[in-house]
């Protein structure tokens, strides 16, 4: 047993030890994660596909791929779909809503600031097919929103298929906005009460507090969840695969539901491949700022 | 409008908004709930003529029903046990060594917690079909703990950092071996960090539809998530009262686990709660 503490205490001097504790979890994250990522960037250079000839040979293409994806309509559309999606669901609904849930409900009555939290948090924590279920049903032909207008007396509309990407934003903003909430909350209670009420002892407006005071105070906070609610918008898709499947025709057509369309229903996985270097890029990017932002 | 009649405005006006937010967001979750007790539910929200548990009954004594509820069980479990592990190990020399590469190491590892997973799966479908692992439920699993690998090394990286060097030594000086001070030192003081860990792996997996959609085609190894949005697919037109009792069933483990996990996370909500770099 001693030539085990002896072991212990002489760690520092064995440099590689560190490897027998790290060789399991990087191994598994270098076989399933890392790999898959470099071989996005090869594969979208190949003519891989499901089925047909190029099935059994997989050949380079080149640019072929991306040459075309800039010819085809589609991915126009579906790059224009993702940001609607993105400056929709992500910047005004959950970064912008949840401010603002976050900044009406400080110094509220504790009870009532509980219930809505809960109402809002529910969302969050509920799967994402549920969600999507709920909201489906809640914009239906028949469903709940529908009644509540036609009882007003306005005639009813078929919400899924007159603005499908109204639908799918506000399904996001219900399944989203806690985190963002959140996040506003605990940034929120940090901005000191004293400068707060100097300003308004000095003459300051809401307005000015807010503008001057607040927001300047908890300015990382926002691009920070700023970048993190967009990666995570970014990669959506079975919220909206469930909802309205890309449809109809191609109006809620995101990058990942094009991905997905091509490489799984087309059997392009390279084509498909192609557009995902798309995703995973602007993936990039904002990961590497966010990280620095953190550093 | 005088300024006693504003101050009252002032006042009134955020619980009058934050009270119409909180009933848009409400209905369509009242509308599952209700739905799931009616015997005749129908599309939109209204008030059940008789309260029923038989939707209830139906789903769970589905056979189907509770395969896919076992399979998306072991699943999220597998995963969540192998992550605290493997993870728990991974960041011990990463704690408590002197490395070179630490820092850069962390920042990779801070880097790949926030990419975007959906980006990778094609690459993985064909990584999967060359190493025999498509429709495996095992190579499922796999892939969820190589995905959850970054998070739970950070998590646990930092909340190593905090438990305190001399207990460790301690018990080293009573003969305990490194991985017996871990297990019998170091991972008890860490139980709110290890329980944060697994719970969210857990509730990620349990909720993630697009993974085992992309890497599973045998309907008999599909998880919850797959058997919800298959049922939806086929029945969603007709089988209200099945359908959202299905999905509160499905919808429990993930609430229950964020009420609890709220009981680890006594440092309340910050970005930079679990990331002090």
């Amino acid at each position: 047993m001693s030539s085990m503490a002896a072991e212990g205490y002489s760690r520092k001097r064995n440099s590689y030890s560190w490897l027998y504790f790290m060789l399991p979890s990087i191994a598994i994250m270098l076989v399933f994660f890392i790999y898959p990522v470099f071989l996005t960037f090869f594969y979208s250079f190949t003519n891989l596909a499901l089925t047909g000839e190029s099935a059994r040979e997989l050949k380079f293409v080149g640019f072929d791929n991306y040459l075309h994806m800039f010819k085809d309509p589609t991915v126009k559309i579906s790059i224009w779909n993702t940001l609607i999606f993105l400056f929709g669901s992500a910047v005004i609904g959950q970064q912008v809503l949840g401010f603002f849930i976050a900044l009406l409900m400080k110094h509220k009555n504790k009870t009532f600031r509980r219930v809505i939290g809960t109402i809002v948090l529910a969302g969050w924590v509920t799967p994402e097919i549920v969600c999507a279920l709920c909201l489906y049903s809640f914009f239906g032909d028949e469903g709940t929103l529908n009644s509540i207008i036609t009882s007003l007396g306005i005639p009813a509309v078929t919400w899924l298929y007159t603005v499908p990407m109204l639908t799918i934003i506000l399904a996001n903003i219900w399944h989203g906005t806690a985190f963002s909430m959140l996040v506003f909350q605990a940034a929120l209670d940090d901005v000191p009460s004293e400068v707060e009420e100097a300003a308004v002892v000095d003459g300051a407006s809401r307005w000015q507090v807010l503008t001057r005071i607040i927001i300047p105070y908890i300015k990382e906070t926002f691009t920070t969840n700023m970048m993190l609610v967009t990666l995570q918008t970014l990669g959506v898709f079975g919220l909206i695969y469930a909802m309205t499947g890309g449809g109809p025709g191609t109006s809620t057509t995101t990058l990942p539901i094009f991905m997905y369309n091509q490489a799984f229903v087309n059997y392009q996985l390279g084509y498909g491949t192609a557009i995902s270097l798309l995703l995973l890029l602007i993936g990039i990017v904002l990961s590497l700022f966010y990280t620095r932002s953190l550093k | 409008m005088n300024a006693k009649q504003r101050k009252i405005i002032y006042r009134i006006m955020p619980y009058a908004i934050l009270t119409l937010i909180g009933i848009c967001f409400v209905l369509p979750l009242l509308w599952v709930m209700v739905a799931s007790v009616d015997t005749n539910a129908m599309q939109t929200l209204k008030l059940p003529r008789a309260v029923t548990a038989d939707n209830y009954i139906e789903v769970i004594t589905s056979r189907e029903n509770q395969r896919a509820f076992l399979i998306g069980l072991i699943m999220s479990l597998g995963q969540a046990v192998l992550v605290v592990i493997l993870a728990l190990l991974a960041a011990y020399p990463l704690s408590r060594y002197q490395m070179k590469y630490k820092k850069s190491f962390m920042l990779t590892i801070l880097f790949m917690t926030s990419l975007p997973i959906t980006a990778v799966m094609v690459p993985v479908y064909q990584l999967f079909l060359s190493l025999k692992l498509y429709d495996q439920i095992f190579g499922v699993i796999l892939f969820y703990v190589a995905s959850s690998m970054p998070y739970g090394i950070w998590m646990l990286k930092n909340f190593m950092d905090s438990v305190p060097l001399d207990l460790e030594e301690a018990a080293w000086v009573d003969g305990a071996s490194v991985f017996t001070g871990i297990r019998k030192v170091v991972a008890p003081l860490m139980v709110p960090g290890i329980c944060t860990v697994a719970i969210f792996t857990f509730s990620g997996s349990w909720g993630n539809f697009f993974v085992p959609y992309i890497l599973l085609q045998n309907p008999e190894n599909f998880p919850a998530s797959l058997k919800l949005y298959q049922f939806f697919g086929q029945y969603g037109m007709i089988e209200y009262g099945n359908l959202a009792a299905f999905s509160i069933m499905y919808a429990i483990p993930s609430i229950v686990l964020y009420i609890l996990s709220q009981r680890f996370m006594s440092k309340g909500f910050g970005l930079q709660g679990g990331t002090k770099g």
